[in-house]
């Protein structure tokens, strides 16, 4: 269906976790009861003013929200186009946009008794987010992470281990972030009674992808205020960017202006190499097509035979070979573009925002700065463009060093 | 035509248990595989359950995982898996194969398409692990259309709330799941398992099979004791990945057979 037959974007999903075709509840009978358990909460917490309390006293003072609207004024001149905006979600405590989610989903386990956490981990930040979440309320953490992601994230995977959580190295398929997803759920299925999973973004099933979109959706509802605030009373930005691997920090950027059809939304989705048919990307809506893996119906990587492949990134963070659901949705309604970053172009970008802005991001923003770069010096200085700045670089400079044959 | 409900008529007729053995279609590789195949009927098998490759067997322990890696390895696609159904079929018109796996493959080829595809080639039922009721209208609806079983599994978690909307479009037989846990794990204690088939049985009249962990001829006969049938799964399929002769597979095969078979 075409965006302009769509009377809101908001409304999604239906009762039956579906955003149009996608999402869906595809999991085992094991887990079911729990799913529709945790779905019911998260009805209850939804509409419960001490749960949004409790939330926003968190927010503010254990992870230091909101996070500033940043005028990058250099790389505005520098590109010499529309006036660039930076959202600071890697000024949060553990530095990623990832634990705006993480303290939703715990206060939930809380509520439903649960005592033992699981999460997946790709570049290592939703990991230590739930650890460092499971630190403060003294919950048992378990962290499935591939084993190639174990080697190229060390740091990452030492802070977990301080923060007291187990992280358990994944070596089956390519040893990656769906292995690692593949993994957690066979936990949750053998534990289901005492634990809870904390997925790290917006896919799964229902009601995981509608649950971690509300939870990041602060993001882009402090963008409005505080643009507000900045430019004047009800401007809204042109153009909204974000970095997609799952797609949680987009979707909490995009959500709150869904409904707002003048502000042109973009996903940049990781092309690796570039999306070719070598494949060697993990771009699932660019070079991937409809499939169900993971609980939900989505784009997905995959051959003729309906076999997933393994995603190749620069990005620990971006390789997976899905999307969130609602991602595919916005997609085919074409209310949002998505686009491709390669891994040279989205180094540029890193580079680039070191040296004019003192700001070293994390690989995952600097595929959304690359798209930033392409389109801002041909729009004009009034045009508004809010990217997501979701994660600070830290957990990478060894990764860049050795792309850019530094030793160090 | 119907095998499945032929299988469990003959064998209530003569008091026995049925015993369902599984194994991945193209492991190790496909000519061994649809030889064994072949060979399980004459080791005491009554339903076959044939495993479809996928890339991430989320319920599945290292053991299946591994054998679909295998099968993957050597090319095996779900074509060439309803191809070995159709070589079977040449011999054997009477031992029901169910096609057991993830739905990706199967939506991934189209499901109409598929169903044709698989009740032309002789399957008779479907066992998708991923598919809960709540999807229903995916495959299940029109499988039972095409005349191939869907046959459910029901877990320990399915409570007594939850146990109808299970039950109520499954066929051919229900599959309990004894343990909350991956293929070829904990043991299931027949103590444990008993009440809860009673609990099954008490729902509705379909045949309860139990899998999950049942590893030797005692716990087949030990679990056959107290449900319709018994599953072993993982242990053929280690036992395959060994790589002795195929007959050896086979008398062990036939060793599990007399275990559920004198249950």
């Amino acid at each position: 269906m075409p965006d302009d037959l769509i009377n809101s974007f908001l409304n999604a999903p239906d009762e039956k976790g579906r955003f149009g075709d996608f999402g869906g509840r595809f999991v085992s009978e094991t887990l079911m009861p729990l799913i529709l358990s945790l779905e019911a909460e998260y009805d209850r917490a939804k509409t419960d003013e001490s749960f949004w309390a409790e939330m926003d006293h968190l927010w503010k003072h254990y992870v230091g929200r909101p996070s500033p609207l940043y005028r990058a004024d250099r790389l505005t001149e520098h590109l010499g186009g529309a006036r660039i905006y930076l959202k600071r979600d890697e000024l949060n405590h553990t530095g990623a946009h990832k634990i705006n989610n993480v303290l939703g989903q715990i206060l939930l386990a809380r509520r439903m008794g649960k005592e033992r956490i699981i999460a997946e981990t790709g570049a290592g930040q939703h990991g230590v987010a739930t650890a460092t979440v499971c630190a403060k309320f003294g919950l048992k953490c378990v962290v499935y992470m591939g084993a190639h992601d174990v080697e190229r994230q060390k740091p990452n995977v030492f802070r977990m281990r301080l923060l007291g959580a187990e992280v358990v190295p994944v070596t089956s398929g390519r040893g990656t972030l769906k292995d690692a997803m593949n993994d957690a759920l066979r936990d949750w299925v053998t534990n289901v009674r005492d634990t809870f999973y904390c997925i790290g973004t917006v896919a799964g099933p229902h009601p995981y992808p509608a649950m971690v979109r509300d939870f990041q959706s602060v993001i882009g509802k402090e963008v409005r205020w505080q643009l507000a605030e900045q430019e004047g009373e009800g401007r809204l930005p042109d153009t909204v960017i974000a970095a997609i691997g799952g797609g949680s920090n987009a979707m909490g950027l995009f959500h709150p202006f869904l409904d707002d059809r003048s502000v042109r939304i973009i996903g940049v989705e990781a092309g690796g190499k570039g999306v070719d048919d070598k494949m060697e990307h993990c771009a699932s809506l660019t070079g991937g097509r409809p499939g169900v893996l993971h609980g939900n119906r989505t784009y997905l990587l995959q051959d003729d035979d309906g076999q997933i492949l393994e995603g190749f990134s620069i990005s620990a963070g971006l390789d997976y070979p899905g999307i969130g659901p609602e991602h595919a949705w916005l997609h085919d309604t074409k209310r949002a573009e998505y686009v491709s970053i390669t891994d040279r172009e989205a180094l540029d970008a890193f580079k680039l925002s070191c040296a004019l802005e003192g700001i070293i991001p994390a690989l995952e923003p600097s595929h959304a700065l690359a798209h930033v770069m392409k389109i801002a010096p041909d729009l004009p200085s009034d045009h508004i463009i809010v990217m997501n700045m979701c994660g600070r670089g830290d957990k990478d400079i060894f990764a860049v060093a050795e792309h850019l044959g530094v030793d160090l | 035509m119907a095998r499945i409900a032929d299988t469990f008529a003959r064998l209530r007729s003569k008091g026995r248990k049925a015993f369902v053995s599984y194994i991945m279609a193209g492991d190790p590789d496909r000519e061994r595989s649809l030889e064994v195949l072949r060979g399980l009927p004459g080791a005491g098998v009554d339903i076959i359950e044939l495993g479809l490759p996928f890339t991430d067997p989320m319920a599945d322990g290292p053991t299946i995982q591994a054998a679909g890696q295998r099968a993957l390895g050597g090319g095996m696609t779900l074509e060439a898996t309803l191809g070995m159904v159709r070589a079977f079929r040449e011999e054997n018109d009477e031992t029901p194969i169910v096609l057991m796996g993830y739905y990706n493959p199967i939506y991934s080829r189209g499901v109409e398409r598929f169903l044709a595809e698989a009740k032309e080639a002789g399957v008779d039922g479907l066992i998708v692990v991923d598919l809960p009721p709540e999807e229903d209208d995916e495959l299940c609806i029109p499988a039972l259309k095409a005349g191939i079983d869907f046959i459910r599994l029901a877990t320990p978690t399915t409570d007594d709330a939850r146990l109808p909307r299970v039950l109520e479009n499954t066929s051919g037989f229900v599959y309990y799941v004894s343990i909350t846990g991956i293929t070829g794990s904990a043991v299931p204690k027949p103590s444990d398992v008993a009440p809860e088939v009673a609990r099954i049985k008490a729902a509705t009249d379909l045949p309860v099979i139990v899998g999950f962990g049942i590893r030797d001829p005692e716990s087949a006969r030990g679990i056959s004791e107290i449900a319709d049938g018994a599953v072993v799964g993982s242990a053929i399929v280690s036992k395959l990945a060994e790589g002795g002769p195929i007959e050896e597979l086979l008398a062990y095969v036939r060793s599990l057979a007399d275990g559920v078979h004198s249950g």
